[in-house]
C-alpha cells in the first residue's frame, strides 16, 4: 500500500494538480479506540525489540500533530506517513517544524494533540526517550551530540543494541562479536584510523560521520537525520548520500536538510514543511516549480 | 572473557599501579603507624602521639566521603551540597548504638540514654528498636542513608532536576534535617546529639587499641571504596554515567534511562557517606546536629574540588589537604579560618579547575585534554546541555555545488 493511499492530509486539497496525488477512495486510518486499545498491548512488544507491525507497509504515522510553545504553533495538525523502508527528505525554512516534529517522534515532546504511531501498534506520545529508541527509532541531531571526552572506539560501544540497563552495564564485557560489530562500523563510517582517539578532537564532519555510526549501531527501524550533511566536504557529502542510499530499504530514513544538491543525490520523495504543517510533497523538481514553495522561500 | 570470575574482574579494574599504592597505603596506615603509635614509647622521636592517629583517622572518613562526592559530582556531574546529611545520619545510627551500650554508666544511671531520662521518657521510642545491636545499628548506618537517597533521588531525578537547581535542593535538605534533630522531641538528643560513648562490643572506645582498630578499620574502608569507586568508573556503567554528565539528551536517545544510572551511583554515594559517619562518630566521641549545617556539605564539595574532580585520588588528597589546613588554622588563626576557606574555593575555581591533580598532571605534561572535556566552566556542576532541539540557527540555503531551494533559474 502506497503512502497516499493511506492517508490525505488536508493541505493537499488545495495543492496543485499533478505534484500530490491524494485518492479519495483510500481507507480511513484506524479508529481511535482501536488504535489505542492495540498501543497498550504494543507495550509488550518493546519488551523484544524487532517486533514493528509493519503489516500495512508503513512505518510512521503523524495525524493531526499540533504543538504549540506559549502560543506560538509549531506544528499545526501535520500529517505525515513514511512508508518501510522509504527515504524521505523533509525540508522547509526555518520555524516551519522539522526539528519539533523529530522532537514528538522521539519523545522529547509531547503532541498537545494528534497521534503518533509507530508502525501499526507502538503508540508514541506513551512511551519516554528510551523506550522509543529501544523500540527501533534511532535520532541523529542537528547538532553533532557525540560524547566528546569518550573515545570514537567508546561512542560506537555505548550506542551499541544491547540491554542497556543498569545491572546490565555493570557487568558488561566486551565480546569478540561486539569488537568485530564496531570494526566494521569504523570502517562504515571512514573512522578506522581513529579509533582510540577522544571524539572532540575530530572534525566537524567527522563527528557528524561518527553519530551516524552511533545511530547504525543502535540498529534502528526508523532513522530520523537532522542536518546530516552539514558541515561536511562535497566528496564527503556524496559519501554520506552513498551510505544513505545504501540503508534505505533495510532501514526507513528520514532526512531534514537543506543542502538540495545532498537533497538529489538523495533521490527520494521530499515533503516540504511550512508553518507547522505539510505544503506540499512529491519529487525534488516538482517540489521546486511549485509556485507555493517559491513564495515560501522568497517571502512575499 | 565472559567467563572471567566476577571478584577477578572487580580488582583487575583497578591497575597494577593502583595496587602497588594500596599497598603501600596498607603498609603505612595498617601497620606502620599503628606501630609508631602503641610499640614506641612516648618519649621517642618515632612516637606518633594519639592526637595523630584521630586526627589521621578523621581524615581518613572525612577522605572516604569525598570519594563518595567524586563519584557523583566528579563523574556523573551531579553537585550535591547535601552529602553531610547521610554522614551524619550515618553517625547517628551508629551513635544509637553506642549511646545504648553506655548501659547504666551514664548520669542518671538508668537504662535508657540520659537526655531521654532528662526529658522525662519512660521507654525508648519505637524507632530506637534494635539499637542495642550492633550489626542492626551497621546495617542502619548504610541502609538509612541509602533509603534516603534512594526516594530523594527518585523523585528528583524522576523531575528531571538538575545543576544548580539539584544542588539547591539538597542543600535545603540537609537544612531542613538539621533543624529535625535540633528538636528535643525527635529524640536524637537534640542540639547536644549523643556523646559520652563508653564502650563499643564491651571494648572501651578510648582505650589505645579501640582507637588504632577504628584507625585501621577506616583506611581499610577507604582503600575499598577507590577499589570500589575504580571499578565502577572503569565498567560501562562508569562511561554511560561519563556520557550522561556530558550530554543527557544524547544518552537517553540511545536507549538508557538516566533516571536509573543516577540512583544507583548516587544511593551508592549516600551509602558510603553513612559508613563513613559510623567509623567517623565513635573516633571524635561526639555526633550533633551541627554534622548537618550546610556548611559543612558545601566544605566537602570543597576538598573534592581542592583535590580534583574526576579523579579517584584527588578527593582523598583535597581531603587531607583542606582538613590539615583547618586543623592548623583553627589553631594559629582561629578567626580567619572563614576566609582562607573562602579564598581557597575562589582560587581553586579560577586558577585549578581540576584541583591539584589536574595541577600535576599539567606539570608532567601528560594531561589529555579531554580529561575536563566539556567540564571546564562550569564549576558549580551546571552540566550544559547540547544545544538538543534548540532552534535551530538560520541554515545556508546555499552550499559548495548545490543550488538553494529553488532549481537553477527557477525564477523563470
Amino acid at each position: 500500500m502506497k503512502l497516499h493511499d493511506f492517508l490525505i492530509p488536508p493541505t493537499f486539497g488545495i495543492a496543485p494538480p499533478g505534484l500530490v496525488l491524494p485518492r479519495r477512495d483510500a481507507p480511513p486510518p484506524p479508529p481511535v479506540t482501536e488504535g489505542r486499545d492495540r498501543a497498550s498491548t504494543g507495550m509488550a512488544h518493546l519488551l523484544r525489540p524487532g517486533e514493528v507491525d509493519l503489516s500495512h507497509g508503513v512505518i510512521l504515522y503523524l495525524e493531526d500533530i499540533s504543538v504549540s510553545f506559549d502560543g506560538f504553533k509549531a506544528l499545526n495538525s501535520l500529517n505525515l506517513a513514511i512508508d518501510a523502508g522509504e527515504l524521505r527528505c523533509i525540508i522547509g525554512p526555518n520555524g516551519a517544524g522539522k526539528t519539533t516534529m523529530m522532537d514528538v517522534i522521539t519523545g522529547k515532546t509531547r503532541p498537545d494533540a494528534g497521534r503518533a504511531f509507530f508502525g501499526q501498534t507502538i503508540d508514541l506520545t506513551r512511551l519516554s526517550e528510551p523506550q522509543i529508541a529501544h523500540a527501533g527509532i534511532g535520532r541523529k541531531f542537528q547538532k553533532p551530540t557525540v560524547f566528546d571526552s569518550h573515545s570514537v572506539f567508546e561512542n560506537l560501544e555505548l550506542a551499541m543494541k544491547t540491554d542497556k540497563r543498569v545491572r546490565r552495564s555493570l557487568l558488561a564485557t566486551l565480546e569478540d562479536a561486539t569488537r568485530d560489530r564496531i570494526a566494521e562500523t569504523l570502517r562504515l563510517i571512514h573512522l578506522d584510523g581513529q579509533a582510540d582517539r577522544a571524539a572532540g578532537l575530530l572534525s566537524h564532519g567527522q563527528k557528524q560521520w561518527l553519530e551516524i555510526g552511533m545511530l547504525l549501531m543502535q540498529e534502528p527501524k526508523l532513522l530520523l537525520l537532522d542536518e546530516p550533511a552539514a558541515g561536511m566536504t562535497d566528496d564527503e557529502t556524496a559519501r554520506t548520500a552513498e551510505l544513505f542510499k545504501s540503508l534505505a530499504g533495510s532501514h526507513s530514513l528520514i532526512v531534514i536538510e537543506h543542502d538540495m544538491a545532498f537533497i538529489e543525490q538523495l533521490g527520494g520523495k521530499v515533503t516540504v514543511l511550512h508553518e507547522g504543517a505539510v505544503l506540499a510533497e512529491g519529487d525534488l523538481a516538482a517540489v521546486q516549480n511549485d509556485q507555493r514553495v517559491i513564495e515560501v522561500y522568497l517571502g512575499r | 572473557m565472559s567467563r572471567t570470575p566476577f571478584v577477578v574482574r572487580f580488582l583487575a579494574a583497578t591497575p597494577k599501579s593502583g595496587w602497588l599504592a594500596l599497598g603501600a597505603f596498607a603498609a603505612l596506615f595498617l601497620v606502620l603507624l599503628p606501630l609508631l603509635n602503641l610499640a614506641v614509647p612516648q618519649g621517642s622521636p618515632f612516637h606518633v602521639s594519639d592526637y595523630a592517629i584521630t586526627l589521621t583517622g578523621k581524615i581518613l572518613c572525612y577522605a572516604i566521603v569525598a570519594v563518595a562526592l567524586d563519584l557523583i559530582w566528579g563523574y556523573a556531574g551531579i553537585l550535591s551540597l547535601g552529602h553531610g546529611l547521610f554522614f551524619a545520619l550515618g553517625g547517628y545510627a551508629f551513635g544509637m548504638y553506642l549511646m545504648r551500650s553506655i548501659g547504666r554508666d551514664g548520669a542518671y544511671k538508668s537504662e535508657l540514654p540520659d537526655f531521654m531520662v532528662f526529658l522525662d521518657w519512660k521507654e525508648l521510642p519505637w524507632y530506637w528498636a534494635g539499637s542495642d545491636s550492633f550489626l542492626w545499628a551497621l546495617f542502619l548506618a548504610v541502609a538509612l542513608p541509602g533509603l534516603l537517597a534512594f526516594v530523594f533521588g527518585f523523585f528528583a531525578f524522576r523531575s528531571r532536576i538538575k545543576g544548580v537547581y539539584f544542588s539547591i535542593i539538597t542543600q535545603a535538605l540537609t537544612f531542613a534535617a538539621m533543624l529535625l534533630f535540633f528538636r528535643n522531641e525527635t529524640g536524637f538528643g537534640g542540639n547536644n546529639g549523643f556523646t559520652d560513648f563508653k564502650r563499643i562490643l564491651g571494648h572501651s572506645v578510648t582505650s589505645p587499641e579501640m582507637r588504632v582498630v577504628l584507625f585501621a578499620l577506616s583506611a581499610l574502608t577507604l582503600m575499598a571504596a577507590l577499589v570500589l569507586g575504580r571499578w565502577l568508573v572503569g565498567s560501562k556503567y562508569g562511561r554511560v554515567l561519563a556520557a550522561i554528565r556530558d550530554a543527557e539528551s544524547r544518552v537517553m536517545f540511545l536507549g538508557y534511562n538516566p533516571l536509573h544510572y543516577k540512583l544507583f551511583i548516587w544511593t551508592v554515594s549516600a551509602m558510603l557517606c553513612g559508613l563513613a559517619g559510623a567509623l567517623y562518630v565513635p573516633q571524635v566521641g561526639i555526633i550533633n546536629p551541627s554534622e548537618m549545617s550546610p556548611a559543612n556539605s558545601i566544605e566537602i564539595a570543597i576538598w573534592v574540588a581542592v583535590g580534583g574532580r574526576g579523579t579517584l585520588v584527588g578527593p582523598v588528597i583535597g581531603a587531607t589537604l583542606v582538613n590539615l589546613s583547618k586543623s592548623y588554622f583553627t589553631q594559629a588563626f582561629p578567626d580567619y579560618w572563614l576566609f582562607f576557606l573562602g579564598a581557597l574555593f575562589v582560587a581553586v575555581t579560577l586558577w585549578l579547575p581540576d584541583g591539584v591533580v589536574g595541577l600535576w598532571r599539567r606539570l608532567r605534561g601528560s594531561a589529555s585534554p579531554f580529561e575536563k572535556g566539556g567540564r571546564e566552566g562550569d564549576f558549580a556542576g551546571v552540566a550544559k546541555d547540547p544545544a538538543v532541539g534548540e532552534i535551530p540557527p538560520s541554515p545556508p540555503l546555499e552550499k559548495g555545488g548545490g543550488g538553494g531551494i529553488l532549481p537553477k533559474g527557477g525564477d523563470k
